[in-house]
């Protein structure tokens, strides 16, 4: 008994918490009682607080895609004049293709980047959702990030003939991860390497060679780091200690990780756009989802009872925890992501008809109700299990956690996989733990 | 019910759809989006500063003209950014007069641009890569599950069903009615390959749960039994999902019509094969393994 109580508060907690992020950010209610009218504006407080020296700040926004919000519109050009005709197009792409990415490791998902021709300019289009921190994208988009690194001339002479530094062959893409990391004696935020093996034997050579030397770390032509070699490094890790702040270590390590552009790009345009859809379109989608909505509500009530209304309820908590979730991460809504998430509901209620179904079957066998109730759950629950794990294969790989070079790194699938990952588990915990308390608790 | 007793008029209905299908797949193949395909851009500014807020008017108008817009999107005050699929020069200055007739304003030519594709192909290709991956690895694990390779293979046959009739039908379509795939097809499509795996499971299910309860029954028997009881769940479930779905197409903005289409089959097509596609093929599978062992 004090368990059911206890998961049951648990339920209703992270439900209120739901909705309290859900809240809209600003909304008034207005009303009369009697002869007393009020009105009063809330707005959505959000969270802001400090621990220490972290200061918690986060504002619950449902971030809207270009077609229901619109965003900002960036219009880069190319240098592809030192590139012969032949390879200009397939240096353009992989470019397209790294600005991708980074767009993408930044954390603005449902871009839209492509290339484009005018004359004899090649250029990249990149339209984002929304337009926080433009600046920042500009910044992050538009540099090459080709790293090098070089090392101390040998030759005594090199002072007076200017050429201090030697370029090695270890460059950015010897490279398989970067990462922000924290210097241990200075606090400071640097930058962390790790090199792929064969850039692991080039770093353990370049170092073995130079100890007592320096040896400086190039970013688009420019020294970042020069640090002295104190022993040789053999494992394949490095790290870039500039005068970084949080940010430009992020910016730059996501810029690594994504490769460096084989062209450079600089903005020659820079607007914002309004939504791809008319206001009227959206609204005929948001009542269609609606009606649809209350049909399958209606359907589980009327089909299955007072045991359908339950199932009702639970579904309803699952709406407001994942719409908290999507506010929280945050994911980009977009009208087909709209209709995605509806459809998760109408899959959302299969556990419980399946377990509904099980436990009709038992009824029909004679077992009283509370004996029926718990078999209907036990024996509904392999299949439930097995039937789930195929769909989390399936997002998981399409998701691909560890970047696997063959698979997608960016893009709509990735952002597609994020949401059925939530939605089956989400699915999972309302269809199961939330329903089963509920019929516990209510169901005599 | 002895519903496996029909299990070839099940494949033969099934192959009334998925043969044209098939056919008009490799014969015509698919017609693709100007996400796939790229296209132009062109931007236009007026002195009027409302217009930019005209953007149906917009749209119908050129649409008039035969020309196949994307989207109209206001981009600064009196300035419009229209996507198409690709056009010409020529076009650009028909499409200025049609406006300036209708606005009494020549508009004035911003840029004029080509697109390239949303979606390239390597999106397409790696996509394709993570679908044969995943199918290998719910194989796997259905096999081991269920222990038996039977199973595995069966519900992945039934998840390429489910997969080439959506793809026949939107070919078909495409011929016929010009009909176009974009990126909310891509995403229609993984989201049917879950739902037709997970359907299937719940079947199979079935099929354990009684093989355990009565090992010694007849196979058949066993299957028969499983998809009479997973049927009323079945068509609940998919009940469900349908309401909404049928809601979102015929009451949906335009943009979202294909895509509802497009799960509406799947769906369908999905329900179906795991009762009349995944549990007969066991059933045929079965009877081949006994033929070979005795």
């Amino acid at each position: 008994m004090g368990k059911r109580n206890l998961t049951f508060w648990f339920i209703m907690t992270v439900t209120l918490l739901a909705v309290y992020i859900d809240l809209p950010e600003k909304f008034k209610i207005e009303g009369s009682l009697g002869k007393f009218y009020f009105e009063k504006e809330f707005r959505q407080p959000g969270i802001d607080f400090k621990i220490g020296n972290f200061r918690i700040k986060k504002d619950f926004k449902i971030v809207q895609g270009l077609d229901l919000q619109g965003g900002t519109h960036l219009v880069f050009e190319a240098e592809l004049k030192n590139l012969s005709e032949q390879d200009r197009d397939q240096a353009l792409e992989a470019a397209r293709g790294n600005i991708e990415r980074r767009v993408n490791f930044f954390g603005i998902s449902e871009p839209v980047i492509q290339t484009a021709k005018v004359g004899d300019s090649s250029r990249i289009i990149v339209e984002l959702p929304g337009v926080k921190d433009i600046n920042q994208a500009i910044d992050l988009i538009g540099q090459t990030a080709q790293l090098e690194f070089w090392e101390e001339n040998p030759d005594p002479k090199a002072t007076e003939s200017g050429q201090i530094f030697l370029k090695t062959d270890l460059t950015g893409k010897d490279l398989k991860r970067s990462q922000v990391s924290f210097d241990n004696q200075t606090g400071q935020p640097v930058v962390s390497l790790e090199f792929s093996e064969d850039g692991a034997k080039k770093f353990a050579a370049i170092t073995t060679k130079n100890v007592g030397r320096l040896v400086a770390i190039y970013l688009d032509g420019m020294p970042v780091s020069a640090p002295k070699v104190e022993e040789p490094i053999l494992e394949g890790k490095a790290v870039i200690k500039g005068n970084f702040d949080l940010n430009q270590a992020k910016k730059l390590s996501i810029q690594l990780n994504a490769g460096a552009l084989p062209v450079p790009i600089k903005i020659i345009e820079q607007k914002n756009i309004g939504a791809t859809l008319g206001q009227e379109s959206v609204q005929k989608s948001i009542q269609a989802g609606i009606i649809g909505l209350v049909l399958v509500i209606l359907f589980m009530a009327f089909y299955y009872g007072k045991l359908g209304i339950l199932a009702d309820l639970a579904l309803i908590i699952y709406g407001l925890i994942t719409l908290a979730l999507y506010k929280l991460i945050p994911v980009t809504l977009t009208l087909p992501g709209l209709a995605g998430f509806l459809l998760t509901v109408g899959m959302a209620v299969d556990s419980n008809i399946l377990i509904f179904e099980r436990m009709k079957e038992e009824i029909r066998s004679g077992k009283p109700l509370s004996v029926a109730m718990e078999l209907g759950f036990g024996r509904a629950w392999d299949s439930i299990r097995d039937a789930n794990i195929c769909t989390l294969i399936t997002a998981f790989i399409l998701f691909n956690p560890l970047n696997w070079s063959f698979l997608n790194v960016s893009g709509m699938v990735r952002g597609f996989a994020l949401t059925l990952i939530l939605g089956t588990i989400l699915s999972l915990f309302t269809g199961i733990i939330v329903s089963r308390t509920l019929i516990r608790i209510f169901y005599k | 019910m002895k519903l496996m007793r029909f299990k070839w008029l099940y494949f033969l209905l099934s192959a009334l759809v998925l043969v044209p299908g098939i056919y008009s797949l490799v014969r015509f193949g698919l017609k693709l989006s100007v996400d796939f395909t790229g296209g132009s851009i062109l931007e236009l500014k007026f002195k009027q500063s409302a217009i930019s807020n005209q953007q149906l008017t917009i749209k119908q108008l050129i649409e008039e003209k035969k020309f196949e817009v994307v989207s109209v999107q206001s981009s600064d005050e009196g300035q419009i950014l229209i996507k198409f699929k690709p056009i010409t020069k020529e076009d650009v200055s028909t499409i200025k007069t049609a406006l300036a007739d209708k606005f009494e304003e020549m508009p004035q030519e911003v840029r004029f641009e080509t697109v390239g594709p949303i979606l390239g192909k390597e999106l397409i290709r790696k996509t394709i890569v993570a679908i044969i991956l995943a199918a290998g690895f719910i194989m796997a694990y259905v096999a081991w599950q269920f222990k038996d390779f039977m199973f595995g293979a069966c519900a992945i046959l039934a998840m390429f069903h489910d997969t080439f009739v959506m793809l026949g039908v939107f070919s078909l379509l495409g011929h016929f009615m010009g009909v176009e795939v974009d990126t909310l097809f891509v995403t229609a499509m993984l989201t049917i390959l879950s739902f037709s795996v997970h359907d299937t499971v719940v079947v199979y299910d079935r099929i354990r749960e009684s093989q355990k309860r009565f090992p010694k029954a007849n196979f058949v028997d066993l299957v028969d039994k499983a998809v009479t009881e997973t049927l009323p769940r079945s068509i609940n479930n998919s009940m469900t999902i349908i309401f909404m779905l049928v809601a979102l197409w015929l009451l949906g903005g335009s943009s979202i019509k294909w895509f509802s289409f497009a799960l509406l089959i799947g769906t369908i097509s999905g329900t179906y094969s795991s009762t009349f596609t995944a549990a007969p093929l066991l059933v045929v599978w079965n009877g081949f393994q006994k033929r070979k062992s005795t």
